[in-house]
Parts: structure tokens; sequence; C-alpha cells
């Protein structure tokens, strides 16, 4: 049995997620996970924005930062400078991410500061009521989308590889074993690695398109679920609304700390600008 | 029609019946009602309007300006991080005298992450060059949007409703929703003189010298100045028409008042209470609502308040090292006015602590029981 419990801050519990919402199940692959690295608690960062998928912090026992909205990434940028030495690992919902810290999301990964981003993507702005977001399937009743959102979703694995992110995975809260793989292996990636974990928000998007309960909109994710492997014979047309998941990318690239660690030494050695 | 609506809701019905030509809008609690209404008004094709929820408030407001800039009647609504991510473009809004109107449910400021009411997301935009109302019922609130556009396309300014969180937002309270007809009559078609069109091309935010900038500024200044008279001017209006009475301020049993309570948003209607309990037991005591903020009716309180005993300023909100907002802005206004009555300042119900009756009596209290403050800010109900 892991020593899982010194990751928990239960002081703060009951957890407060609607009862069979999927952000339980990517608490838990992230404290498994931990459990499993042995990493200290006390050299951990865990950073969120605001969302349902912000409250993840408030449960860790480790060093913990909510911030706000869309931010997450660029308050954890400053603290991994100042504290190199910590690891750090930053929750986002698909709003937090895509919409309000888009930009932010495209320069960490272009950037390659050594960072575990897992973006909670359950479809929908879940914590303000059920707004449509960037990645709401076409067709989708929302509280601001009455007759079925008309947007072109993003494709978070595909931005997160064009800007240059240097680990990409995805998974679903259906498959939690795959997800904790994924997690571990983010974690043990040096560089910006993103994990993009699709999540069930059945009270705030399910309930206003007949996937009101947890096990539909679980199984609606499962029917949408396509392994990389057997996705590579599929036409673009067929995975369009598909959820592909598995390991996209990873590859070395020389990390950010470690290329300014290098830069600052050239400039103090030499005093000279390159020529 | 008489219609039970909570605040949100009477937001959107005043943008709807002030035909707003674009929405854009982010959520964000306790505002999300006033966008999930309108665009299920304008998805229905009640209102012929182009609606948006784009990324954030930034955006909400750019897009404002954009199409307000092409010459179309323009809304939004916010609240708290919200509004303080607009600030930027709330600056360009403004200088670039855009009459956009906008509804913000004032809701305290993270961090201490809370989505209960105070003033301070609205207040610290204080110096952004909008015109700002603080409204106490939802009447009002629908009444301000329709007015807020008249008013605003009148003297080139963007003006800002501001309502107290869940005490107004999310309360239902009877509301007369006036007719279509008698609106268009009241708010014409929104047609400036300055626009972007393709058929005659201008230029919009070019590059200025200090030769023109200060004169930007005086303008930008004269027409916040001048709409002291055109508020009281659209006021008038507005009454002939739907038979309600607005301005810059709001007295409640002043006439024969020797002491003030001194307020904005919706303490002034509790206060209500205790004034009139007061008055039961012969205390002279009246209510002097503060309804516009910017521009600052500093001459129209210092004549309510002239020949006063005392004046108690009630705020919700901080300026930090200083006092409460309301209180700094009004003890200046007297100053040259020669007016040295005891004006006290009390700081209550940040972050939404409740603010009931009893409090307002112990604030009467503490004023009667003192001959003159003898700090900038006297704390009620802090746990110190
Ligand atoms: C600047 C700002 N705008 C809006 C909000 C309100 N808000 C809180 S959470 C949220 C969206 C949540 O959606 P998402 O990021 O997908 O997280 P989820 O709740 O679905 O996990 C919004 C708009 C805010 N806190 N700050
Ligand atoms: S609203 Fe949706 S995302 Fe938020 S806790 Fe409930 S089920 Fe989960
Ligand atoms: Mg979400």
């Amino acid at each position: 049995m892991l020593d899982y419990e010194k990751y928990l801050r239960t002081r703060t519990f009951p957890l407060p997620w609607c009862p069979g919402c999927g952000i339980g199940t990517i608490f838990k692959a992230t404290v498994m996970v931990f459990a499993k690295l042995g990493w200290n608690p006390d050299d951990l960062l865990v950073v969120s924005g605001i969302g349902c998928s912000g409250r993840l912090p408030t449960y860790f026992n480790t060093n913990t930062l909510h911030t706000t909205h869309g931010r997450a990434l660029t308050f954890a940028t400053g603290a991994k400078l100042a504290q190199p030495e910590k690891k750090v690992v930053v929750f986002s919902g698909d709003g937090d991410a895509l919409a309000i810290g888009g930009n932010h999301f495209i320069h960490a990964c272009r950037r390659n500061l050594d960072i575990k981003y897992i973006i909670v993507n359950n479809c929908i702005y879940g914590m303000t009521g059920g707004q449509v977001s960037p990645t709401t399937p076409g067709g989708f009743v929302t509280t601001t989308t009455p007759y079925g959102n008309s947007e072109p979703h993003f494709n978070t694995v595909e931005m997160a590889k064009a800007a240059g992110a240097t680990y990409v995975a995805r998974e679903t809260v259906n498959r939690p074993r795959q997800l904790q793989t994924v997690i571990e292996n983010a974690f043990l990636h040096k560089g910006f690695s993103v994990v993009e974990a699709i999540s069930n928000c059945h009270i705030n998007l399910g309930r206003r398109n007949k996937l009101r309960h947890p096990i539909p909109m679980l199984k609606w994710i499962e029917e949408l679920t396509v392994p990389l492997a057997k996705a590579k014979d599929m036409t673009p047309e067929e995975l369009e609304k598909r959820f592909v998941v598995g390991e996209f990318v990873k590859r070395d690239r020389p990390e950010y700390y470690d290329i300014y660690r290098e830069t600052m030494k050239k400039a103090q050695e030499g005093g000279k600008h390159a020529e | 029609m008489r219609k039970l609506l909570m605040g949100n809701h009477a937001i959107s019905v005043g943008a709807t019946l002030s035909r707003v030509q674009v929405i854009a809008a982010y959520p964000i609690t306790p505002q999300t009602q006033v966008v999930e209404m309108l665009s299920e008004i304008v998805a229905d094709g009640k209102l012929n309007a182009e609606f948006i929820k784009v990324e954030s408030e930034h955006s909400a407001m750019a897009a404002c300006i954009g199409a307000s800039t092409t010459g179309a009647r323009a809304f939004t609504a916010t609240s708290a991080q919200g509004l303080l991510l607009m600030h930027e473009l709330l600056h360009w809004a403004a200088h670039g005298r855009l009459p956009i109107v906008m509804a913000n449910v004032n809701r305290a400021v993270a961090p201490g992450w809370t989505i209960w009411t105070d003033q301070n997301d609205s207040l610290s935009q204080r110096d952004t060059g909008w015109i700002q109302f603080y409204v106490a019922d939802n009447q009002e609130v629908l009444d301000t949007i329709i007015l807020g556009y008249k008013l605003a396309e009148k003297v080139h300014l963007p003006v800002m409703v501001n309502l107290d969180a869940f005490v107004l937002s999310h309360t239902y309270e009877a509301v007369e929703v006036p007719d279509q007809e008698k609106v268009d009559a009241f708010l014409p078609p929104f047609n400036p003189e300055w626009k972007m069109d393709v058929k005659n091309p201008r230029a919009f935010g070019g590059l200025t010298s200090s030769d023109v900038y200060m004169e930007f500024q005086y303008n930008h200044h004269e027409a916040m100045e001048q709409s002291k008279k055109v508020i009281a001017e659209t006021c008038g209006e507005f009454e002939k028409i739907f038979g309600r009475k607005y301005g810059l301020l709001e007295e409640y049993r002043m006439e024969d008042s020797e002491y003030v309570m001194v307020t904005s948003g919706t303490i002034s209607k509790t206060s209500r209470i205790v004034v009139d309990e007061l008055r039961e037991k012969g205390v002279k005591i009246g209510i002097l609502r503060v309804r516009t903020f910017r521009p600052f009716p500093g001459e129209e309180i210092a004549a309510a308040l002239a020949g006063k005993k005392k004046a108690f300023v009630i705020d919700r909100n901080i300026s930090y090292g200083k006092s409460g907002i309301f209180y700094d802005e009004i003890k200046g206004a007297l100053y040259n006015k020669g007016m040295n009555l005891p004006l006290f300042g009390f700081v209550i119900g940040l972050g939404g602590r409740d603010v009931t009756p009893a409090h307002l009596h112990e604030i009467v209290d503490y004023g009667m029981k003192h001959d003159r403050p003898t700090e900038e800010i006297i704390w009620m109900g802090v746990k110190k």
C-alpha cells in the first residue's frame, strides 16, 4: 500500500465537487503518482487558477497557491524561477487554460520551463454554472448557447504540440490507470509537460444535454475515446469529435531554466553580448 | 407591466429595451444571469443584436469598444476580478468618448477569494473617466440602464451601473417594466456624428503629442462636469415619460433633519428602517444617498448638508491608508465651502458581511455620543 495520506490536507475535507464529478478521479490519480514517486510534500508546489478544477490545491498537503482566473501558469513561472528546486504542478480548467489564459499556455509551451500542467477539460465553465467554453463540442446546449454551440472547438493537444511543449498526453477520467501513467510520465519528464484530462461535468454540461447523471456522461466519454494507435487509421473527419488518448509528444529540448542559467554564466564570465 | 425580476434580469431587460446592438461578455459570479438571459433573448430573435461570449473581460470591453466605434450601441456586464481585468480598456473607452453602458455587480476583490458584495471593485476604477451610478433597488437597476444610454450618448462618455452582489443581483423585486414604445420615444436609435464608416474613412486611436494630449483630458473632464447638468435634464425627461424620479442624489426625510446618514447602494434602503424608528422617537434624522459617484456631486452634497448638525458617512469600501472612499470625497467637497460640520466616517460590511438595522443604529448612536470623530475610519464589527 502506498503512503499517500501525507499528500492529503485532510483538515480541509470533505472535497467540494459534486458527487460523481471527474475532478475527484484526477485528484486521486495525482496523489497516487506523488506517493509512487515518494516526493517530499515540502518540495512540491501545486498551483491553480479559478474554477471547480481550480479548487484542487486546497486539498493537497503541499505548498499550494490558488491564483486568479487564467493566470496560474504565470504565477507558477515566477515561483519556479525563484525556487527552481521545487517541483511545480499546475491545474487549470478548459476555460482557465484555453480562454482567458490561452496566451500564457502557448508561451509556457514555447518557453519549456520545467512545469507540469494538468488541464481538466470538462468542456464547460463548471464553476460559473455552465457557459460555453473553447472546448464545448459543437451543438451542445449551454447557458450561453441555448440553441447549441455553433463555434468550433480547440484541440488542446494540437495546440500544445504546435506551441512546442515537450511532453503532451491526453487521457480521460474513465481510464484512471492510464491517466495515472501519463501524469507520472509528465512528472518525470524535464520541460513543460501537458496532460489533458477529459472529465465529466454532468451537472453543468450533461444536465442540458441528456447526460445529467455521471454514468451516462462517462459512457458518452467512453464512446468517443479512441486510443492513439487506432486513431492512426482514421480520417481527420472521423476524429473531429473524438477524444484521442495516449502520449503524443515526448521529446528533449533545452529546458528554459538551464538555458537561462547558461546565459547568465556566459554574461558574468565574458560580460559581452553575443556577436 | 409589473414583473418579478432579480437584479440581474432587470439589467438584461433594461439592455433589451434599450435595443442594444452588440453584447460581448465573459461570465463571472454574480453577473452570469445577466448574460445568460440576454443570450436567450438574442437567440429567440426578440432582440436584434449580436451576442458573443468572448475569452476574457478584457476582450469583452475591447469588443464593445470596437462595436461602439462603428456606431453600434454596445453593452457588457461584469463584476470584481472581471472589472479589474478590464481596467486598461476602461480608460480606452472613456478617453475614446464611447457611450458604452456596463452593469457591474459589486463584488469584493481577491485574494481572500469571495463572491460577496462590497464596492472596492468599481471604486478602484474611479479615475478611468467613466460615469458611475450606484443603485439601490431593482427598479432603479432597470431604469438606470435605459437612462444610462441616453446620458452616455448625449455626453459621449461610458456609463457604469453598479449594484450590490446578491442583495440586488439575485434578489427578486417587483419591477415596472416600461413599454417598448415609451422607451423608443425616450431613447432614439444611436447615430453618432463620429463613427467608423467605410464610405467616409477616418482614423481612430492615433498617436498624439503633448500639444494636444492635455486638451483631450480637459475636454474629457469638461464633459464629465457638464454631465451633471445633463443627468438632471435626462432624469427630468425620464420622469415625464415614466413617472419615476432620479437624480444625482436621493433624499429621505431630509427637510427638517439635523442629522444625516450619507449612504450608497442598498445600505440606503436598510437605513430607512433605522431613520423611521429614530423619527418615532423624535430624532430629526434623514438619509442622503449618493447615486452618482462620477461626476462627483460635491456642490450638491454640500448644499444638502448645509445647516445640519452632524453627518455619518457609511462606506462599504476602503481606500487603504486613508479612509472610506465616499467619506474622503465628501470631506474634500465641504472644505472650500467653509463647512465644518462633524463628519463621521464608518467602514462596514466589507466582503459581504451583513449590514443590519442594528448595525446602523450603532453607527447613529456612536455619532450622537461623540462631538467629533477622532479617527478617519470608525470600523464597524471588526474582530480586532
Ligand atoms: C477575471 C475573471 N473572470 C471571470 C471569473 C469567473 N470565473 C470563475 S471560474 C470560471 C470558469 C471556470 O471554467 P473552467 O476554467 O473550465 O473551470 P471548471 O470550473 O470547469 O473546472 C470563471 C469564468 C473570474 N474568477 N475571474
Ligand atoms: S459543477 Fe461540474 S465540474 Fe464542477 S464540481 Fe460539479 S460536476 Fe464537477
Ligand atoms: Mg471547465
